[in-house]
């Protein structure tokens, strides 16, 4: 007799937990051949905040962590993925990608963390300043995260999009919210599984699922949300990013092209704020002490 | 009502100290200076732009329309596609040098417009206003041949036009901090000044012609806030900087809402200035001083909101009042005076407002006893202590010469009350012990921190807030990125 499988149900990922949504809803996605993926969790505007919230708290501890520390965590992603290299090539070939397109993608994917990884403890010394003041003071400007960001990953990928997204936002030390696409929800899903065991603290990257027409305007419009990724907006929605987004001055990077296998340090840049710090120095002998 | 000390007067006064007026040229009228000339405003209106010292009539302005603002961003396209873009980045940066040049030699007279125009003490405007811009061209002018070294393994190209709209507090300061890094990465200009200080933006036009700038290159229209809208809102725009509130900047970032066009904000600021139990009290005092009453505060990063461990408060206050009671409110003409004139009666209106709330809410009023012109619009240096984290003037931009005080237990307390706000531009910590004072900086949601000095500005030094202060950066190299398209190669 045929061995039964053992089905996965799918659920989200907030705050390090995999709870399924609030709201009892889900959707049916077709793949390959028109199958159905699975139920998948339809989220709602309360799992939206529940999301925010668990990044809101998560920000600091991951903000603090070392960049050295970072780049481990960001590392041991990738570590995980090519552990589970199998199942994320199965999952985009339900999805509908061939063999060869999803096993590349993969690896692809993989790279990209071992990639952002190394730039954890560099992009701060290559992009940071000190700049020379005229008046007597030690002035330098350095980044930060911007805090809690939103992202959306692009529509048409499963796996590539989702990763070149959320690595620069979490190498920078930001924690994010990530909207799984729609269509192909199933790699996003289990990357919340590789997350759960990567030692990335909970609540620094959590994962829904769902409609992204009926987010939108949550995410956007949501004052404890300091940044929003996405790289494949309408021209109505990149409007209407920029019209709600001013109630807290979200800060809005809205790639036109896709985000798909992109690689770049500018990409951390694009969630990092600059602070200058000032401070004096004590007039040293007149003629400069060690000329 | 409380506690509005009465202090006995000094028995002696200073003598008046007034810089002379007699080398400074205002014409009576000024048109707008579009590409390369003074063009009469479409509608032929003018208004007129006063000494908000005296409440006279300086000169008057082009009320500017949307024909106007048309033809200017129009000279500005011109001049992109046939000369700006066309000469090399070595030559641009020539003419930069020589803008700066120009300001230098002709420094004295610009400070006694700015103090004219915006009221302005003169020491300010002569040892901080001026020569600040002209150091703001200098040192982006050495930028424009060097572009590629400041983005490591990228392809950098100018925007284009360039709108930009600034405020009233820092007129010639903000117009060289808008122009010099947009002529410098290589894209023209239509500039608005500030509807009650135009003055020395208008005389920097004629600089630009002295420099034989290229026609077209910075045209300037004036106005008031429709103006600048009509600017904003130009399809002929690809870059918007603007520097004045949240609520202005909000109103323009959703109207160019689906446009491409870029944008930067420079928005408003509730700065905290935290002076801790083993900070050197006098220089703290001095810094909170020169924090909150430079340009009577009229300063979108001013230390408005002052925080004082529990332990010193009591010395931090008297000292920090009997340093209030010598500042001299007077005649931004005279050298000896610190406080000068509110810029605008309707400025003067929002401070008497906030300072009217501050009593309601229950704070404690401390005001020098000082005499204040009975013409023009003043404002003493004031004070309010037993101020709740809850109140209106510890919440709210004042932009005015007003101080509300705090006090905290421990440093977490401190830094928690500090960043409950919605702004982010800049704070001041008064520490001595370098690792604390370090934690502190780093903690705080702010573009610009001070550790134990305060309102100190460089061309070098990048300026720009956090949260809703906010986005984008000017001066430094990390100023230049706003001016440019960068792309991989």
């Amino acid at each position: 007799m045929k061995r039964l499988e053992v089905l996965k149900t799918y659920k989200l990922y907030i705050g390090g937990e995999f709870p399924r949504t609030e709201s009892g809803r889900y959707y049916t996605p077709t793949g390959r051949n028109d199958a159905q993926l699975g139920n998948i969790c339809l989220s709602s505007r309360k799992d939206f905040r529940n999301a925010v919230v668990a990044a809101r708290s998560a920000v600091g501890g991951w903000a603090g962590r070392s960049a050295f520390n970072r780049s481990q965590i960001l590392y041991r992603i990738g570590e995980m993925l090519e552990g589970r290299k199998a199942q994320f090539v199965d999952e985009l070939y339900r999805q509908g990608v061939s063999q060869a397109a999803a096993k590349k993608e993969v690896e692809e994917a993989i790279d990209i963390c071992v990639y952002y990884a190394g730039w954890c403890d560099k992009y701060q010394q290559v992009f940071s300043a000190v700049n020379p003041v005229a008046s007597s003071h030690f002035n330098f400007s350095v980044y930060e995260p911007v805090g809690v960001v939103a992202a959306i990953a692009p529509e048409s990928s499963g796996l590539s999009g989702v990763i070149s997204t959320v690595m620069p936002i979490i190498a920078g030390g930001n924690s994010c919210v990530l909207l799984a696409s729609e269509k192909r929800p199933l790699c996003s899903i289990t990357l919340g599984e590789v997350l759960a065991t990567s030692d990335l603290p909970g609540g620094v990257v959590n994962i829904l699922t769902g409609n992204r027409e009926e987010l939108f305007s949550n995410i956007i419009s949501h004052k404890d949300v300091n940044a929003l990724v996405a790289s494949d907006l309408s021209d109505v929605d990149r409007a209407s990013a920029q019209t709600e987004s001013v109630h807290n001055l979200k800060r809005l990077i809205l790639h036109k092209d896709e985000l798909l296998g992109a690689e770049s340090p500018y990409l951390i840049l694009d969630t990092q704020e600059v602070k200058t710090t000032w401070h004096p120095i004590e007039a040293s002998i007149a003629g400069g002490g060690k000329y | 009502m409380p506690s509005k000390t009465k202090k006995p007067k000094a028995s002696w006064k200073l003598s008046p100290a007034l810089e002379s007026t007699a080398q400074v040229d205002i014409a009576t009228r000024y048109k707008n200076y579009i590409d390369g000339s003074w063009v009469a405003p479409s509608e032929g209106k003018y208004f007129p732009t006063k000494n908000p010292a005296t409440g006279k009539k300086l000169s008057e302005v082009a009320k500017s329309t949307q024909p106007d603002v048309d033809l200017a961003v129009k000279a500005a396209r011109k001049a992109y596609d046939e000369v700006w873009s066309q000469i090399t980045p070595r030559e641009r940066g020539k003419y930069l040098f020589r803008i700066a040049r120009l300001i230098q030699e002709r420094a004295r007279e610009f400070a006694i417009i700015e103090t004219l125009d915006g009221g302005k003490p003169i020491r300010e405007s002569r040892d901080v206003d001026i020569p600040l811009a002209a150091n703001h061209f200098f040192y982006y002018a050495g930028w424009a041949d060097k572009l590629e070294y400041a983005f490591p393994n990228r392809k950098v190209a100018p925007i284009g036009v360039a709108g930009q709209i600034i405020p009233w507090n820092f007129p010639l300061l903000m117009a060289a901090w808008k122009i010099a890094p947009a002529l410098a990465t290589g894209n023209t200009v239509v500039l608005k000044p500030a509807e009650t200080t135009p003055l020395t933006a208008l005389k920097l036009a004629e600089l630009f012609s002295d420099a034989g700038l290229p026609d077209g290159v910075v045209n300037i229209v004036t106005g008031d806030g429709t103006t600048g809208a009509e600017l904003a809102n130009h399809p002929g725009v690809d870059k918007i900087a603007f520097t004045g509130s949240t609520e202005v900047g909000k109103s323009i970032q959703k109207s160019a809402a689906g446009s491409n066009k870029r944008l930067t904000l420079e928005l408003g600021g509730k700065a905290a200035n935290i002076i801790l139990e083993d900070a050197p009290i006098d220089q703290a005092v001095e810094g909170v001083v020169n924090g909150i009453y430079f340009n009577q505060g009229h300063v979108c990063c001013a230390g408005s909101r002052l925080f004082v461990q529990e332990s010193v408060y009591e010395e931090v206050i008297q000292k920090l009042k009997q340093r209030i009671d010598t500042l001299i409110v007077g005649d931004p003409l005279d050298k000896n005076t610190d406080i000068g004139a509110i810029n605008s009666r309707e400025q003067l209106k929002t401070i008497q407002k906030y300072i009217k709330i501050g009593i309601k809410e229950g704070a404690d009023l401390y005001q020098p006893e000082c005499e204040l012109s009975t013409v023009g619009s003043w404002c003493p240096p004031t004070l309010f202590t037993n101020v709740a984290q809850s109140s209106v003037i510890a919440q709210e931009e004042i932009f005015g010469p007003v101080l509300a005080a705090q006090t905290f237990r421990t440093v977490p307390e401190v830094i928690e009350k500090a960043n409950n706000t919605p702004y982010g531009l800049a704070a001041g910590v008064w520490c001595d012990k370098g690792a604390r004072l370090f934690q502190l900086t780093n903690a705080l949601d702010a573009g610009v921190v001070w550790g134990n000095t305060y309102n100190q500005f460089d061309p070098t030094s990048p300026f720009g807030g956090y949260k809703e202060s906010g986005f984008g950066r000017e001066g430094g190299l990390h100023g230049l990125s706003a001016y440019l398209h960068t792309s991989s190669h």
